[in-house]
């Protein structure tokens, strides 16, 4: 029993429905659902790398190097965001954020 | 089963637990911890890959910044996370009916499809051999894929500019030093001579 490119395919599978799940199921709590996205994000990581690995191939990891990138500028910028429109308005709760529709 | 093989599943069975704590934890702090677990693990299951240089940026980037970020901003605001669980349970059905769907659709791709024969001469970064996994990396990030490393460092500089921007808030009795006007003030206009009479004042 060795663990194959299946195997890893069907964990960050896994981790992918886990965190889409998250997005729906925490649907009030903007900070859960950017730690969902980040857990999507660590999926597709997963998978690139495991190509990587199997078919003796570098690209995938670079890839999956400027996925964190983007990963990690995401998060900073939701974050900030967040920061800000809890000092406009006291509060974090995401179905508020309609009153800016025009 | 070998020593490898015991590490992948164990890894990846904490892995995917603490990913269910994430989101399914009653305190956000509890959740960002939780996160940091996946993340760790996550870190191990590269190694089991081969692939040291992603699992310590994992580390170093995800578990000491990101993460501690997500803390910061979480201790930070003072959020009644107690009404934020509310929809919780209201929302679980559809939540785990997409979810399921989506792991299903997921299981049937996987299930259909097998790997191809691997032709390595035909890769476009074969691994070298004799060579560290972070060596390797650094021979093509900083060759063949100079421009996306560039572009992934402007994409790094804007967030940076854009949290900054977006957080930096100036408090509006505070005086501050402009520079600009002081070299912009002439003698002229400052300084007043005044002819005083003898004797008489002003």
């Amino acid at each position: 029993m060795s663990v194959g490119l299946g195997q890893y395919l069907v964990v960050a599978a896994i981790l992918f429905t886990v965190g889409f799940a998250g997005i729906i199921v925490n649907r009030k709590n903007i900070i859960v659902i950017l730690m969902s996205v980040e857990l999507i994000l660590l999926g597709a990581n997963i998978n690139l790398v495991a190509f990587s690995a199997f078919l003796h191939d570098l690209t995938g990891q670079v890839y999956a190097l400027f996925v964190l990138t983007v990963a990690a500028a995401e998060a900073a910028i939701g974050l900030a965001i967040l920061v800000a429109y809890f000092r406009k308005r006291g509060t974090i709760a995401v179905e508020d954020v309609n009153v800016m529709k025009g | 089963m070998t020593v490898a093989t015991f590490f992948f599943y164990l890894f990846s069975a904490v892995m995917i637990a603490s990913a269910f704590l994430v989101i399914t934890a009653r305190n956000p702090v509890h959740s960002v911890l939780f996160l940091i677990l996946a993340f760790v693990n996550a870190a191990g299951l590269f190694v089991l890959l081969g692939a040291e240089f992603l699992a310590m940026i994992l580390i170093v980037v995800y578990v000491g910044a990101v993460a501690v970020l997500f803390l910061f901003v979480v201790m930070m605001l003072d959020v009644d996370f107690a009404e934020l669980k509310q929809g919780f349970l209201q929302y679980l059905p559809i939540g785990a009916t997409i979810g399921g769907i989506v792991l299903v659709e997921l299981a049937f791709v996987l299930g259909s499809w097998t790997l191809g024969t691997v032709e390595t001469a035909h890769v476009p970064t074969p691994t070298p051999h004799g060579l560290s996994n972070t060596a390797a990396l650094g021979n093509v990030l900083y060759t063949q894929y100079f421009y996306p490393f560039e572009a992934a460092g402007l994409v790094l500089l804007t967030a940076m500019i854009g949290a900054i921007v977006l957080t930096l808030q100036h408090k509006v009795g505070v005086k501050r030093q402009s520079i600009a006007a002081q070299n912009a003030r002439s003698g002229k206009e400052t300084v007043e001579l005044k002819k005083v009479p003898s004797r008489a004042g002003l």
